[in-house]
């Protein structure tokens, strides 16, 4: 992305929301901005519907988690067909009450991809239509992708299985 | 008379009735493990709630217990239908990160085995259309040539189904000359045998009865969904990657990104058919312009050396031993890099913290994106519909769960 769109990108968001942008910064080839956590969906939609940008493809919506920052983040990646651009956009949400509002409202993809973050990060999407585990069974207690759980541990005993092995 | 007109009116007056049904889990039409609660009114659907996860693998939790090289046999696992797209791709997002130039005639080696691998995927999706539709003949006949692909990846790499194909940085060895002949053998075989398919079912008029119309999404409904791929240019939306962010050299290529219209059976299924002849024009010409050069890249931090080297040369002993037992540090950063796969923008987001393993890797599968539509397409359709709708967007288990 060149500097003249990140210009304009970074302006368009702070015509309507003031001091959002905590950083912006290029991350190899991609123009990645931090955010205000409590304003990313209003930017985002603002970012969809305005008419400089029209970031309108949502391209993932992931969780990552940082033990050591006691954090999670979002990222969201949002790409420009017509013009090719693409943005990342990352907010840092408390690890241990990490709450957002959805992005559902915005875009239709953004529902199992939200379960996903939900499922294995405990991630809550306030305002989401149904907002329960995707890929794991629906009993699990843990947030699995979390760091503190590890691979399972190969000197357990309270498994035993005889007939294959462990 | 007046006895019956009495009972009439009861008979109307009884409340409507769904069934539900249970589509799946391992249900031999949804080729795969699926499962979906229909809600039916006679044989149409009124409503469906998918579930999914049954062969969910925790690739992303694993990849972050694991050396960077030995994350490619997990990429495998995912859309099997077309794994060296998979592989190549994950090998390129380390190389992003890396920041490795690879040599062109690495790239052209590669398209020409990613062009491959996308004629195997859309080849085995087309010819299930033609099973679920009722014509098993084309699957039976196009599964012949998807062997002759399975050869040529048996003599590149030495598997044939979830392939490991290649190395960070290239390839473990060049094509042999059994390999060259072997694609040349495909090259000239194979547009006989899509032609032939082609004239059994483009223009057949009940398959075409059966499938246009069928399954459709408009264009603002699969871009609001992140649809790619081949879906989303049946929408009639001109976007792949190969086009928009070219990798691997396709910008040195010339190839028509065919679209569809209204994003239905059909139109996916010509979408593909084109796609084929397209691969194969990529093929030839990468064949044709096929530079000369070494066939890997210089980097003995992930590539191992020759065997002779290890056994006389201290620096290739080392080496060795860093990459088998994954002691290899890797440069910080954050890259995502998306290769168009057989269903679309397949991307790897890899986050390093400068150790032997991902701090955090994340996996874009088409699949499970545009999976989330399938409700909507099949709201208000018939059953057997449906089944056609999910064989044509190519849902893959393997992807869609990882």
């Amino acid at each position: 992305m060149e500097a003249a769109a990140q210009e304009k990108l970074v302006s368009v968001i702070n015509e309507k929301f003031e001091d959002a942008i905590i950083e912006a910064r290029m991350d190899k080839d991609f123009f990645t901005l931090i955010i205000k956590k409590e304003k990313i969906v209003d930017i985002i939609a603002h970012l969809y519907h305005h008419t400089a940008t029209q970031f309108q493809y949502l391209t993932t919506l992931f969780a990552v988690h940082y033990p050591d920052q006691s954090q999670i983040a979002m990222v969201y990646q949002l790409h420009n067909l017509r013009t090719n651009q693409r943005i990342r956009l990352k907010i840092f949400l408390p690890a241990d009450n990490p709450t957002t509002p959805t992005l559902t409202t915005v875009f239709s993809a953004a529902n199992w991809m939200e379960r996903e973050a939900y499922d294995f990060f405990g991630v809550i999407f306030q305002g989401h239509p149904n907002l329960k585990r995707i890929l794991n069974v629906e009993d699990m207690l843990i947030f699995p992708m979390r760091k503190e759980y590890p691979l399972e541990d190969q000197t357990r005993e309270d498994k035993n299985d005889l007939m294959f092995g462990r | 008379m007046e006895a019956s007109a009495d009972i009439a009116p009861k008979v109307i007056r009884e409340e409507k009735q769904y069934s539900y049904l249970n589509l799946g889990p391992t249900h031999p039409a949804t080729h795969g493990i699926f499962q979906n609660v229909l809600k039916m009114d006679g044989e149409v659907i009124v409503d469906s709630t998918p579930t999914i996860g049954y062969i969910h693998r925790a690739f992303e939790k694993l990849a972050e217990h694991r050396p960077y090289n030995q994350i490619t046999p997990i990429t495998d696992r995912m859309n099997y239908c077309s794994s060296p797209i998979n592989n190549l791709g994950w090998h390129m997002t380390v190389e992003k990160l890396l920041g490795v130039q690879i040599p062109k005639r690495v790239q052209y080696l590669r398209v020409i085995i990613m062009e491959l691998a996308r004629i195997t995927d859309h080849l085995v999706c087309n010819a299930v259309i033609g099973v679920d539709t009722g014509a098993l003949t084309g699957f039976v006949y196009l599964f012949q040539q998807r062997e002759l692909v399975y050869e040529i990846y048996e003599e590149i790499c030495g598997a044939r189904l979830t392939t490991n194909i290649g190395r960070i940085g290239g390839f473990e060895r060049d094509f042999s000359p059994k390999a060259w002949e072997k694609i040349n053998k495909f090259l000239n075989e194979f547009p006989v045998v899509l032609k032939e398919f082609e004239n059994l079912l483009k223009r057949n008029r009940i398959f075409m009865d059966r499938t246009i119309g069928c399954g459709g999404i408009s264009a603002e409904r699969a871009l609001n969904y992140s649809f790619s791929g081949v879906n989303l240019r049946a929408a009639g939306i001109d976007y792949d990657v190969r086009a928009m962010n070219p990798y691997s050299s396709y910008e040195d290529f010339d190839f028509i990104i065919p679209i569809g219209t209204n994003g239905d059976v059909y139109d996916r299924f010509m979408v593909r058919q084109e796609e084929m002849w397209q691969s194969l024009s990529i093929i030839k010409q990468a064949i044709a312009k096929l530079p000369e050069g070494p066939y890997h890249a210089d980097v003995p931090e992930f590539y191992l050396p020759p065997k002779e080297d290890v056994y006389h040369n201290m620096e290739a002993l080392i080496y060795h031993f860093k990459i088998v037992m994954g002691e290899t540090d890797v440069p910080k950063g954050e890259v995502y890099h998306c290769v168009e796969g057989g269903n679309g923008e397949l991307g790897f987001y890899l986050i390093s913290d400068g150790g032997r393993q991902p701090f955090r890797l994340h996996l874009r599968r088409p699949c499970f994106i545009f999976y989330q539509a399938y409700p909507e397409i099949i709201k208000g359709s018939m059953l057997s519909d449906a089944i056609l709708t999910m064989s044509s967007m190519n849902v893959i288990a393997g992807e869609l769960d990882a």
